[in-house]
């Protein structure tokens, strides 16, 4: 089937099996290997994407249904430089083996653009809730989206 | 640079990481590659009567199917740590199995196809005719009259017995003891989980007959050594082996597994590069799992709370067939440790490593230590309660004096706790605590039915595993050596290139190894690069797992810079027309003493020395130097954890309300980098204690086999921690460094056990086994003496 689908600003047409999953379509016919694949169940995010504005985990959607889409990958978030979210681990080290990191990087700024003020229970509970990560025990990663938060000036 | 060693500079690893342009095993693509998908055992102990490989072989897009007879010319693979002192009797996998499996999830055949999809489809389209076989899984119950046997070197599927300590001694200690106290525990088997699964892509060249290997591995040198050696019986200088950039491993990617030779083997068979990526339901049935212990521990103490004996037998299931390392674990990392951070003048251990009809059982996060530390830090509590103390009194009353430093625990022939204060851990917990607030808050809140608990566990645990003439085939049976090695090179231009032998997967030695060297050589930190990983290009290393990377990897660089700031010395005197011994070297400038404007840089003599139009006689060029380390002792890292929990007695929901940890790992390179460490392992420890379990029913079958079946831990189940340290070099090595990798993990799990078993014991809880998951919680208070009905 024919998908044309957007991602970071470039619009791709591709023939695909309808069977593809968005992930797939993102790391294997367009090489945006950034987004990551940790699980075959949905649970643990590292293939956390923007679709049309929202977080979305991309192996729970078909390439085909995501036909005529808007996509920001973690390729494209910093358009070129840092998003204050990337800083954000960086300085806060919010990453050990970042593998992970993609996912939370992109489930983070989506969560931040409903909730600009989060408590730390919100992110814990809500910002960080599709997200698994197994290296950082969640701790910096809560610092990291609270600085983004300042940074932001939300 | 002075002041880089102790400082919280950002990671230099990170800006690809944070970009998405870090390259895994899974990113890593090469012309004509096709892609493999293994066949996996639905049976735990089954024959292989046929495999009928030719619809899938028809399909469109299969370039081949494969069985185990396709490779019967591949070794097995080696098990390289078997127990040390005793008889083992190993049986390890092949690529593919060819007649039997022992687990769920043992490969049987292999699809080459164009995508990863289509090789998938051919699975279900290859017919095995299975004979299953009667199974067990539980590893008392395997040693047992009538039990189904797996192998037939290994009769009542025992792989190993191994003891340390003299039993009839601690017999003795434990008739004279005023109090004995016995207990029986299991330390349940867990998934290390890295978020990264496995995976391997393989290229060979006809030509030359070199393979070139990517793999998810902790210890690409040493994948490398067995592969050669030991399964394709070619010489080392055939293949290269890369671990590109690793997500997490854990433990769980330290080993040599089927997969990895597997596409090896096809690579060279089919001419093409061939890639295997694991699922991560793959990965939790076919990658090694961790701990699976059980315990009988009988105390005996005096009535002061002196622990005077401790005996331990100890089941330590193996798994169906053994992985690269896994007889070592519950003997040498384990039973040597039981003494904790204790002066307990008897103990004896006994370990059966036992086969089962599960999935392989090796290091996971800890590895060994955490499961001697939970054993340890329980009896402390056990005998607080018999004995009707406190149980920081039992601690501290037990603790080894920090006069006695480098104590000899005996049973670890010959080593030595290097350095340690144990009290003062312990105080600045209670310091940070408040204990005695904390005693009355939880009296108080037992009067309105409120079920807070404390739970502590002071901990020591051995580090920057080696000394190899100790850890090696004649003491503890580890089938090489445990040395580290680094090459350092100053170029012309005056940056500088750090190769390691270590392997890093999210400690980040791309930067702390970078400060050792800024610092040593007065430069700025970005000037020096640091490699890793890669068998072309980097020199030999044993990997990184043990904590061991920077208490023998980095020392090796450190020893290494020294005599590469030494001949740097020698030239800059040749240059400045002084003698060697007049010659400082300060800030990153050589001077004759007393005279600091006339100086050279670092880059100056590195330029001379490169250059080589004027070198002292004899002098080769350039400054460059390559070192190996094999320290002489282990590091001993050690502290108290404290956690506070609040049990719903109604829900027998586990809330965790605060959780302190006070680590030792001696001097500390970059102290955020240690804080996360930290972090991810006691969120890994208290996982262990409240929710993760692997789940094998009576046929074999892994219940918890997604993420949705197993209890990974999320953000909203922990408050902020709250880290100190204290700070004991250690004398083993030039830097002071203990290491960092598994304190949290060894720490953590029995102190919120032991949080949660306080806060019911006004209910007669006694024990409760692991995960302390809610219903089982919920369930002891019912069944208990005080509780039932409530």
């Amino acid at each position: 089937m024919n998908v044309s689908i957007t991602v970071n600003g470039t619009t791709h047409t591709r023939d695909v099996e309808p069977r593809m999953l968005l992930v797939h379509f993102l790391r294997e016919e367009l090489g945006l290997t950034g987004t990551k694949i940790g699980c075959d169940t949905s649970q643990c995010g590292a293939c956390t994407i923007h679709l049309n504005g929202k977080a979305l985990k991309s192996c729970t959607m078909l390439a085909v249904q995501a036909d005529g889409a808007e996509i920001t990958t973690i390729e494209g978030l910093g358009n070129g430089g840092l998003h204050p979210m990337q800083e954000s681990f960086w300085e806060k080290h919010g990453l050990q083996c970042g593998y992970c990191t993609p996912g939370m990087i992109m489930a983070t700024t989506a969560f931040l653009k409903d909730h600009p003020h989060p408590s730390e229970a919100e992110i814990r509970e809500h910002g960080l809730e599709g997200n698994m990560c197994r290296c950082t025990g969640y701790q910096n990663i809560v610092a990291a989206v609270q600085n983004a938060a300042e940074k932001m000036g939300g | 640079m002075a002041g880089l060693i102790g400082s919280s500079i950002k990671r230099r690893e990170d800006p690809r990481l944070i970009t998405g342009e870090a390259r895994y095993l899974d990113d890593v693509r090469l012309p004509g590659m096709l892609h493999a998908a293994v066949l996996r055992s639905p049976y735990a102990h089954a024959r292989i009567k046929s495999i009928d490989t030719s619809a899938a072989a028809a399909l469109p897009g299969v370039v081949g199917v494969f069985t185990g007879k396709d490779f019967a010319d591949v070794n097995p693979l080696p098990c390289a740590w078997q127990a040390g002192g005793v008889e083992n009797h190993p049986n390890t996998p092949r690529v593919l199995e060819i007649d039997r499996v022992t687990f769920t999830g043992a490969g049987v055949a292999v699809v080459v196809a164009q995508n990863r999809y289509v090789a998938e489809d051919a699975l279900a389209h290859i017919q095995v005719d299975w004979e299953p076989l009667p199974v067990v899984v539980d590893a008392k119950k395997a040693t047992e009259p009538g039990a189904p046997q797996l192998h037939e070197n290994a009769p009542n599927n025992i792989c190993m017995d191994w003891s340390v300590g003299e039993e009839s001694a601690v017999d003795q200690a434990l008739k004279q003891a005023d109090v004995v106290i016995k207990h029986h525990l299991i330390n349940q088997r867990l998934i290390p989980t890295p978020m990264e699964p496995r995976g391997a892509i393989a290229q060979y060249l006809d030509a030359t007959g070199e393979f070139t290997v990517w793999m998810t591995s902790q210890a690409p040198h040493v994948m490398r050594l067995l592969m050669t050696a030991f399964v394709f019986g070619i010489p080392e200088t055939k293949m290269r082996v890369i671990a590109p950039q690793v997500g997490g491993g854990f433990g769980s990617k330290i080993f040599l597994y089927p997969e990895y030779c597997l596409v090896a083997a096809l690579a060279r068979k089919l001419h093409a590069p061939i890639k295997w990526m694991e699922t991560r339901s793959e990965n939790y049935i076919a990658t090694t799992h961790g701990r699976d212990h059980i315990t009988d521990i009988e105390i005996g103490a005096k009535r002061d709370g002196t622990i005077t004996a401790l005996k331990v037998e100890t089941y330590a299931n193996l798994g169906g067939i053994l992985s690269t390392i896994a007889p070592g674990i519950p003997t040498t990392l384990y039973g040597r440790m039981l003494s904790g951070t204790y002066k307990v003048a008897n103990i004896y251990c006994k370990v059966h490593g036992v086969y089962t009809n599960t999935g392989m059982v090796d290091a996971y996060r800890g590895a060994g230590r955490p499961e001697a530390t939970f054993v340890i830090e329980r009896v402390a509590d056990l005998v607080a309660k018999e004995l009707k103390m406190d149980v920081v009194d039992v601690r501290r009353k037990n603790f080894i004096p920090s006069n006695e430093f480098p104590y000899d625990p005996v049973i670890l022939r010959g080593l030595k706790y290097d350095s340690g204060d144990y009290q003062k851990g312990m105080q600045r917990a209670l310091d940070i605590l408040d204990y005695k607030a904390f005693r009355a808050e939880q009296a108080q809140a037992r009067q309105q039915g409120r079920y807070l608990g404390i739970g502590f566990s002071s901990y020591v645990e051995i580090c920057g595993v080696a000394p190899s003439a100790w850890i090696g085939l004649p003491g503890e049976g580890w089938g090489a050596g445990l040395w580290e090695s680094a090459n350092v090179r100053v170029h012309l231009t005056g940056k500088v290139v750090v190769t390691t032998g270590s392997q890093s997967h999210g400690q980040g030695h791309e930067t702390s190894v970078a400060q050792v060297t800024a610092e040593e050589l007065g430069i700025s930190v970005d000037d020096v690069i640091v490699q890793h990983s890669d068998t072309l290009g980097t020199p030999f290393g044993y990997g990184t797992y043990g904590s061991r990377s920077t208490a023998v990897g980095t020392v090796a660089v450190y020893k290494s810079l020294q005599r590469v700031k030494e001949k740097a010395r020698a030239l800059a005197a040749h240059l400045l027309e002084a003698a060697v011994e007049d010659i400082v070297y300060e800030n990153g400038k050589l001077f004759v003493k007393g005279s600091p404007d006339q100086s050279k840089t670092i880059q100056e003599v590195a330029g001379a020395a490169a250059l080589a139009y004027n070198l002292p006689p004899g002098m080769e060029p350039f400054l460059d130097d390559t070192a190996y380390y094999d320290p002489p002792n282990c590091t001993f890292p050690f502290g108290t954890h404290v956690c506070v929990v609040e049990v719903d007695a109604e829900t027998g929901h586990v809330q965790i309300k605060r959780y302190i940890a006070i680590d030792d790992v001696g001097k500390v390179i970059n102290p955020m980098i240690v804080e996360g460490q930290v972090h991810g392992g006691i969120v890994q420890g208290v996982a262990q204690a409240l929710w993760e379990g692997a789940i094998y029913d009576e046929n074999g079958q892994l219940l918890s086999g997604t993420m949705m079946d197993y209890a990974i831990p999320r953000a909203d189940f922990f408050p902020r921690f709250e880290l100190d340290r204290t700070e004991t070099p250690s004398p083993v090595n030039p830097l002071g460094v203990k290491g960092a990798g598994e304190t949290g993990t060894i720490a953590s799990t029995p102190a919120v056990v032991n949080a949660v078993l306080d806060a019911l014991s006004p209910l007669g809880v006694e024990t409760i086994d692991m995960p302390m998951t809610p219903y089982r919680v919920w369930k002891a208070i019912n069944e208990s003496q005080n509780g039932g009905g409530a």
